[in-house]
């Protein structure tokens, strides 16, 4: 048991309120409904109060000639107000401290702030992709004024520098609050940012020698307040005010981080993390937050096909489904195996594995994708939920340790019939010609690949922002995938063409809502019992007491 | 290094330039010693760190640098028995347009600094020292490193200093020119390899984390040369000098349009603007009249001569008066000043004569205060470049109505919301221009300016 958390006396505004110790004023105030307008302060990283931004009026309890707090006639401290406005960013609240964050002293500080940060701002709003996201705009309509009293030539900086990769940099728009820096130093711990000259010829700029190529390089974008530091991959595709936000996971290694997916007209345009303490902290890394344009390929699998004569051929859903129960309950027991993908979701694997019980066979696994952890967040487990493949028993302790054994069956003959998953079974040790052999090769998945292109029953499904769903992390934490964008053509939901496959086999009535899967889950897997993806919210639940172990997430210093 | 030397003024009371231009004066160890230097340091060694302190508190010595905080008070920042390594830096950043005493100890006398700073690093339990010296001095670098080593030889600083278990060793840094490196904590950062970026305080003093984050004092060259004498005579004795409050002596250098410019020491108070531009410099060039003095380096605001300034003064009978008086008669202190609203500041005395354009003359000091803002806050960066840029078109032609307004408000969202005292440092020159020569801001609107600094030719 901790200590229980002292509490302070602060005055905001008048109005006195109790804050834990510990609690740096500006966030206090937040606290008290007071917001504080800020630049360069992050709570993630140090604060270095250099845009002067969250000036505060500040004062202290006023102590008599006993050194003791003098108190007023409602029996509170009477306060000794500091005459110099303070950062509010920087500091944390002592006992009886009182705060102003709207007198006219304040106002002015951020007024004149405002003004300094604009005289030499290029205002090329209409051009910038930071327009409708961007704190100058927004604390501008608060504090700035409509005209200019800037009568002189604005400073020339660097335009189009590319940082690096995946960074472009507008120096001109940069308002040195060091946000960047101090996150490629703090968190990345790649300490590549730095600024050069001087005064207000400051200007942002790697290292030299030095690229910002770190493979967390884009989360200073997210944390740049102002247009300056811009991600060379969504950089003039979309204004942002036309995005619609989904919040959902990334779903490239088994971290998990949380994440907001920027669509509009079912095209992804960005992903970007959502803030987790439990998961990813405020970060992801660039791999995954990149890892979305295969959604929107147009060469996605867009109609059900079925093998004839001729090769593929598109049908109707119902015949393909008719075909591929066909096709199945001719090879029961081991003469059949699934081999599905760590990257479903809890319900599709769910289903999953009812489809393998259904056809009675032991031949069943995930593949598995290895990569370098890092000390950060990217998993070396790069699929999203193999927890998830393990809890239902689609694999094993060990994913994939099935494998060799199935290929070489399929490569002998034994195994005739594979329902592939969302993976490529290339992928796996299986060459084309030993597809070819199968009899039947029912595929689910949503771009062409050799065994798509193999498949006797080809069934086009959703990608993860296609659809609802669950996936457990490594840490054990159950989180949820939201629809974002529709599935082109006919493609259809993983659980649906799950559900109905099985329906094939086992004739039984189907499940007409994904949540009514997760019920079934949860009132049969004990560690989700009373969970529901209302009760999983936004930030996801803990199933298992987190492991040492486990990989390390984003560490904040 | 070529000097004129020159005898000083009779008013003078030479304590810390007791051997500047003194004649058959070297700054090698030998002419130290053969002078009775180094015996404060052993007298030092004979009295507890802690009486030392008490001495310096005693002494109401302020500090020179600038500021003008109590020199005693800072050391007793430093609490006695901290696990963490105390640090004390010497601050030679001497960088402040007008003033140009510090080099002078540097150069001729820099065995008077290093005892003052042995006696010090012994008060305040310091083991390593620093002295922080401005790129621009790369011939006061080589003195002191050439004195640093004279001083080892003969067993003042290394392990055991005379017997006395105190063990110091003091290097020289050298800064790469850059007037922030003088703000304390900009200077710190410096030395840890750092954009010398002043720290924010809270929580950064330097008594409680400075250098590397350990307890560290900066004092000024004159300071801690100061301390030598405080031990010679005693802090109540010490006191005697100057006035209350300001005591000592005072190191004044004097720039501009007087007939002998140069540096003079003098006790605190002693003397006042008007005998110093008179009697002891001189006077004004032929035929010009006194205009204004910056009485404390670039950044104290300006003084007016045709203002009247209200001070109170001691009376005969003993009580205190407000008095009113013109430029010529406040003494040169540091309540004096302050009172009158400018400040001592450095001890750079900036004279400037009726031939004087206040615009092209606050321009000079903008271009300075744009040109070495750090960058680092937005108001100072923005602001001071801004002030530059509306002196240089006021002065060279396109100046407008609310150029003089403009110019006031933009430095007052300047002082009092900066990191460290630049913004001050920045605006004051503005504010204090504006507002004694508003005509002279006001008529450069619509006017073409001729841009030499003169309004006579």
């Amino acid at each position: 048991m901790s200590a229980p958390t002292e509490l302070l006396n602060v005055q905001i505004d008048g109005v006195w309120y109790q804050f834990k110790k510990g609690t740096r004023v500006i966030e206090a105030c937040a606290q008290a409904g007071k917001f504080i307008p800020h630049y360069c302060y992050h709570p993630k990283l140090s604060s270095p109060g250099n845009c002067r931004m969250c000036l505060i009026e500040m004062g202290m309890p006023k102590t008599g000639p006993d050194r003791k707090p003098e108190l007023g006639a409602d029996g509170k401290p009477v306060i000794s107000w500091i005459p110099r406005p303070q950062i509010s960013c920087a500091q944390d609240i002592t006992e009886g401290m009182g705060v102003r964050t709207d007198s006219s002293l304040v106002r002015e500080c951020r007024h004149g702030v405002m003004e300094f940060l604009l005289i030499n701002h290029p205002l090329d709003c209409p051009i910038c992709d930071q327009a409708g996201e961007c704190h100058l705009q927004e604390y501008s309509v608060e504090y700035g004024t409509a005209g200019s009293r800037f009568l002189e030539e604005k400073v020339k900086k660097p335009k189009r520098v590319e940082l690096g990769p995946r960074v472009t940099l507008d120096d001109e728009r940069c308002i040195l609050c060091s946000r960047c820096i101090r996150f490629m130093k703090e968190i990345a711990h790649d300490d590549v940012l730095g600024f050069a000259s001087r005064g207000s010829h400051t200007y942002l700029t790697a290292h030299p020698g030095k690229r910002l190529d770190s493979n967390y390089s884009l989360n200073t974008v997210d944390i740049c307040p102002v247009g300056a530091l811009t991600s060379t991959d969504f950089r003039f595709k979309m204004r942002v005010w036309f995005l619609k936000e989904t919040k959902s996971i990334c779903t490239s290694c088994a971290t998990g981080c949380n994440t907001i997916v920027g669509s509009r007209e079912n095209v992804i345009y960005r992903q970007t993390p959502r803030e987790n303490d439990a998961v990813n902290s405020a970060w992801m890394c660039d791999y995954g937050r990149l890892n979305i344009h295969y959604v929107n390929s147009p060469d996605r699998l867009k109609f059900p096909q079925v093998r004839e004569a001729q090769g593929l051929a598109n049908v109707s859903w119902k015949t393909a489904l008719a075909k591929a129960g066909e096709e199945l309950k001719q090879f029961q027991r081991n003469s059949v195996a699934v081999v599905a993908s760590a990257k479903m979701t809890n319900e599709e694997l769910w289903l999953t594995k009812k489809l393998i019980d259904s056809l009675g066979t032991v031949y069943h696994d995930v593949v598995p994708r290895a990569g370098q952890a890092d000390q950060l967040l990217m998993s070396a487990d790069r699929n999203p939920n193999t927890l998830g493949a393990q809890l239902f028993g689609i694999t094993s302790e060990y994913p994939g340790s099935k494998l060799r054994e199935m290929t070489e069956k399929i490569a002998s003959g034994e195994i005739r019939a594979v329902v592939a998953l969302g993976e490529d079974l290339t992928q796996i040790g299986l060459a084309e010609s030993d597809l070819k052999k199968l009899t039947a090769l029912i595929v689910v998945g949503i771009l062409p690949n050799e065994t798509t292109r193999n498949a006797s029953v080809l069934l086009p499904a959703c990608a993860f922002s296609e659809k609802r769903g669950t996936m457990i992390n490594i840490k054990g934490r159950l989180q949820r995938l939201n629809h974002a964008t529709l599935a082109p053509g006919e493609a259809r939901d993983d659980w649906e063409i799950i559900r109905d496959l099985l329906q094939q086999l086992t004739g039984s009535n189907g499940i007409y809502l994904i949540d009514d899967v997760f019920k079934e889950i949860a009132e049969t897997i004990p560690e989700m019992t009373g969970l529901s993806f209302g009760r999983i919210g936004d930030h996801g639940v803990q199933l298992v007491e987190e492991s040492e172990d486990a990989q390390p997430v984003a560490m904040t210093v | 290094m070529v000097s004129t030397i020159r005898t000083p003024h009779p008013r003078e009371k030479r304590i810390i330039f007791k051997n500047i231009d003194r004649p058959g004066w070297t700054n090698d160890i030998g002419c130290y010693l053969h002078d009775g230097g180094y015996e404060e340091l052993k007298k030092a060694f004979t009295m507890k760190p802690g009486q030392i302190v008490n001495e310096v508190k005693l002494s109401g010595l302020r500090g020179r640098g600038g500021a003008g905080f109590p020199c005693g008070v800072k050391w007793g920042f430093i609490r006695p028995g901290g696990t963490k390594p105390v640090y004390l830096i010497c601050n030679a950043d001497e960088s402040e347009p007008g003033t140009f005493k510090d080099r002078y100890i540097i150069h001729q006398d820099p065995h008077q600094l290093i005892e003052g700073m042995i006696i010090s690093c012994y008060a305040v339990n310091a083991q390593l020292a620093y002295i922080y010296i401005r790129g621009e001095f790369p011939e006061g670098a080589k003195i002191l490193e050439r004195a640093l080593a004279e001083a080892k030889e003969h067993g003042f600083l290394g392990k055991n200093i005379l017997g006395s278990g105190f063990d110091l060793e003091i290097y020289v840094f050298r800064g790469a020119g850059a007037y922030i490196c003088g703000e304390e904590t900009g200077l710190i950062e410096s030395m840890e390899g750092k954009r010398p970026y002043p720290r924010i305080k809270p929580p950064y003093f330097p008594a409680a984390l400075g250098l590397y984050l350990c307890p560290t004092i900066v004092n000024n060259v004159e300071t801690l040369c100061n301390v030598k004498h405080i031990v010679r005579i005693g802090g109540a004795e010490y006191a005697k000098m100057g006035k209350p409050n300001n005591t000592g002596t005072r190191l004044l250098c004097v720039s501009g349009d007087v007939q002998k410019p140069g540096y003079y020491e003098f006790e605190v108070g002693a003397i006042t603007i008007g005998e110093l531009i008179n009697d002891i410099c001189g006077g004004m060039k032929p035929g010009r009249t006194l205009k204004a003095v910056i009485p404390g380096g670039s950044s104290a605001k300006v003084m007016s001569a045709k203002d009247r300034y209200k001070l109170k003064t001691k009376q005969p009978d003993g009580t205190m008066a407000e008095t009113e008086m013109g430029l010529e008669d406040i003494p040169i202190d540091f309540d004096s000043l302050a009172a009158a609203g400018s400040m001592a500041g450095s001890g750079g005395v900036i004279v400037m004569d009726d031939s004087r354009d206040m615009v092209w003359a606050l321009n000079n000091i903008n271009e300075f205060y744009a040109h070495e803002s750090c960058g680092q806050c937005t108001p100072c960066r923005e602001g001071s470049l801004w002030m530059k840029k509306i002196t240089g078109r006021m002065l060279h032609g396109g100046g407008v109505e609310q150029d003089t307004d403009t110019l006031k408000s933009v430095a007052d969202n300047i002082a009092g919301r900066t990191i460290c005292a630049f913004g001050e440092a920045c605006a004051w020159p503005t504010q204090s221009f504006v507002a004694k020569f508003r005509d002279e801001f006001m008529g450069t609107a619509h006017k073409k300016g001729n841009g030499n600094g003169s309004t006579n030719s």
